[in-house]
């Protein structure tokens, strides 16, 4: 025991290792048995994820998932920020589909304070979280193959993000980390240009999305490493908190965009996309078909946007134009108190969570009727996702680990908060 | 290149050994991606057929520490993860550039909070600073034709052969 | 009968002598009682038949600044039969800063509660890994409570010789 505990392994983590019960029974474990450390810093790993596997042979035994090589503090920083100030940290959490973070942190903070962002503005928020939702599965896809070895997907499927990146760039002027929406609606209009951008995204990238499943769908190796890899069944999905595509691999019917509507979900028409086998390849089907799913609302939402105001106009609540600021005495002093002492929601609480890409991204928030919240807790979808790590892994070999972690999707920004 | 010319004419070409060894080391800076968050997404970019980071001799990212001279920290780099970052750069053969790539790697960025290492040159010799939250993949390039300026004037004589540390294995017996 | 109601008369029904109290704010039904009870009320909320609360959601605790009852540990679960999410909170004295873990009602409860562990300091009890989940295991202190600063303490994190 004394010669593993290095300054680079914690006793702890080697405690708990060694703790948990595989089932096999040997006189002296680690004579047969061996250790091994696997990242943080590994390129299957996506992120700084650390995990200490107990080996015998090449087959894993047990596995201790350790995170918090990228905890940056969020929740502490949020009780010390306003809430606009915390729109360019949501950013920041799962940082593959920033917009989708944005939208989860307003529509909590809305909630909270009584404001509702007007049609048009909730149109073009669903519109970028399913574009943000496309953009995210494609890297996990991408990922997801380069992990078992393919790197042509990953270069195809990243020249289709950067297509949405591109109009990220005409959307938000950001092409990565966005911060584009507000309280009360969004920071600008959707012009034609970029609707006219995104309808020819929509229209091309079924067929795009087609040339990457060539290379994937009819691969024998692709098909043989991940099929079977990884089994979870539907009820221990949902005991371990498993939420997203992740959870509807297994076969559970669980969108928060069926089951706890919000925005104007109410009215698309679309399918959840469940798969039973519950296996890493059935993983990766969810997300590759929830992409064409997200194509279809983001169509009926070109069909239906309607015209109109894409930011709330009640200077008391929520920041006032910038034109009326300048113009206007009763906007300018608002524009002040909003700024310097934040937007005040009433003493409450509220719980408001959103079908992320990777899973249900939600926002707890209790405010004691100050501009800053008293309490700010994110529930992470990756950092939940993890959690089913040790059961997918345990019986299968060092390989498939790696195959395993990329069917999970985790961001470790959004795990390690 | 231009070599083609002077080879038909005199067969030979003089040069110092400085030279040749800058000039082959610049044209073939082997990064290691050290990402640790957002940052590394857009080094991922810088990867992809639209920024091609191939066209600067660098495609080959290599994600062990002893086959690379450049090591690309990008991301934020809390205390824990220091100790981690700490330990490749010092296990990547001499000689070794860093760019330490987005405001959060620079200077803590946006995250001035308990657990953020405020600037990673607290504990790493850091070459470039690139900024942005995070840098475009075009802003990393640049970082890159920087440090291959640098690689150029490189003297030979200046790296004695340090010897690299040993890794501490784990043996049962 | 409203799914509210239902759980109202549900669980009056069946812990006669706990004081429970309903509250609802935003259509959000909170139900506060007794730390002491935490268990047997999440297993009977998971385990009966028209409520089946599956999924937790989330535990998280909040630290209220106040002498008495600092701590409140909040939980948040979901019914996916129902379409309904329920919060639970319990008071935690700093005292007796400890609460039974409902890791064995749901698997997924284990992290939650190391993070709750990590962060305010609660232990909580008959957890079979109650560790640090995200700050280094030797570090001393719960960063989410409100007299840790921000910008942390000086010296209590080590970085690498340059």
């Amino acid at each position: 025991m004394d010669k593993f505990l290095k300054d680079d392994v914690h006793p702890k983590i080697i405690e708990a290792l060694l703790k948990i019960d595989t089932g096999v029974k040997l006189d002296d474990a680690l004579d047969n048995e061996m250790i091994l450390n696997m990242g943080p810093q590994h390129p299957a790993t996506h992120g700084v994820l650390r995990l200490v596997l107990r080996l015998d042979g090449e087959t894993v035994m047990a596995c201790v998932p350790e995170l918090g090589y990228l905890h940056r503090g969020y929740e502490k920083m949020a009780e010390n920020m306003s809430y606009y100030e915390f729109i360019p940290h949501t950013d920041r959490l799962d940082y593959l589909a920033p917009l989708s973070n944005n939208v989860a942190w307003v529509l909590a903070v809305e909630k909270l304070a009584g404001i509702e962002a007007p049609p048009r503005a909730q149109y073009i928020r669903m519109m970028v979280c399913e574009m943000s939702r496309i953009a995210s599965h494609l890297v996990a896809i991408g990922a997801l193959a380069l992990d078992v070895g393919a790197l042509t997907v990953f270069l195809w499927t990243l020249r289709e993000r950067e297509k949405i990146l591109d109009i990220w760039d005409i959307l938000c002027g950001a092409r990565f980390t966005n911060s584009y929406t507000r309280i009360g609606g969004v920071a600008n209009d959707a012009q034609p240009e970029v609707l006219q951008k995104v309808k020819v995204f929509i229209e091309e990238y079924e067929e795009n999305l087609r040339e990457c499943e060539k290379l994937l769908n009819t691969n024998r190796i692709f098909i043989e490493r991940l099929e079977g890899v990884g089994i979870i069944s539907a009820a221990d999905a949902i005991d371990v908190g498993l939420t997203g595509p992740s959870l509807r691999g297994s076969g559970v019917d669980f969108d928060l965009r069926r089951t706890k509507p919000y925005m104007f979900y109410n009215d698309m028409d679309f399918n959840i996309v469940t798969f039973s086998d519950g296996d890493s390849l059935a993983r990766y089907f969810v997300r590759a078909d929830e992409t064409r799913e997200s194509v279809k609302i983001v169509r009926q939402i070109l069909d239906k946007m309607p015209k109109g105001e894409t930011m709330l106009n009640q200077p008391k609540k929520v920041l006032p134009k910038k034109t009326e600021i300048y113009s206007r005495m009763e906007e300018l002093i608002h524009d002040f108190m909003i700024v310097n002492f934040g937007i005040n929601p009433p003493v409450g609480e509220v719980y408001h969570a959103i079908e992320n890409p990777k899973g249900e991204l939600g926002f707890y928030l209790v405010s004691k009727g100050e501009g800053h919240p008293w309490k700010c807790k994110i529930r992470s979808p990756s950092m939940i996702n993890l959690q089913s790590l040790p059961q997918l892994v345990k019986g299968h070999m060092v390989s498939d680990v790696v195959a395993i972690i990329g069917s999970i999707d985790p961001v470790m920004g959004e795990a390690d908060k | 290149m231009g070599l083609e010319a002077k080879l038909n004419q005199d067969g030979f070409i003089t040069t110092t050994v400085d030279a040749i060894v800058a000039w082959s080391m610049k044209n073939s800076v082997w990064p290691m991606p050290m990402g640790i968050s957002c940052c590394a997404i857009e080094m991922m970019a810088s990867g992809d057929p639209k920024y091609d980071i191939a066209r600067f001799g660098s495609e080959v990212m290599r994600f062990t520490p002893r086959q690379c001279d450049l090591m690309i920290v990008a991301g934020t780099v809390t205390y824990k993860m220091s100790h981690v970052v700490r330990k490749i750069y010092d296990q990547m053969p001499d000689p070794k550039w860093v760019i330490a790539m987005g405001a959060c790697t620079s200077s803590g960025g946006m995250y001035r909070s308990y657990n953020v290492v405020q600037g990673i040159d607290q504990f790493l010799p850091v070459d470039i600073y690139l900024a942005g939250c995070p840098p475009r993949p075009d802003n990393l390039l640049n970082a890159l034709i920087q440090i291959q300026e640098k690689v150029g004037r490189t003297k030979v004589r200046e790296f004695t052969n340090k010897p690299m540390p040993e890794l501490t294995v784990l043996q049962n017996n | 009968m409203t799914i509210n109601e239902l759980i109202e008369s549900k669980l009056k029904e069946n812990f006669k002598d706990v004081g429970f109290t309903f509250t609802t704010y935003l259509d959000e039904l909170t139900v506060s009682f007794n730390k002491k009870n935490i268990v047997e009320v999440c297993s009977f909320l998971k385990t009966n038949p028209e409520l089946e609360f599956l999924l937790s959601e989330d535990i998280t605790a909040i630290d209220n600044a106040t002498r008495k009852n600092r701590f409140t540990v909040v939980y948040h679960i979901f019914s996916l039969k129902n379409k309904f999410r329920l919060r639970l909170k319990c008071d935690v004295d700093e005292s007796d800063c400890n609460i039974d873990t409902v890791s064995s009602v749901w698997k997924t409860a284990d992290w939650q509660e190391r993070e709750a562990y990590d962060m305010y300091g609660i232990k909580f009890n008959n957890h079979s890994d109650l560790r640090r989940m995200y700050m280094p295991e030797d570090f001393e202190y719960h960063p989410l409570r409100k007299d840790f600063p921000l910008l942390g303490i000086p010296g209590s994190l080590s970085l690498p010789k340059k």
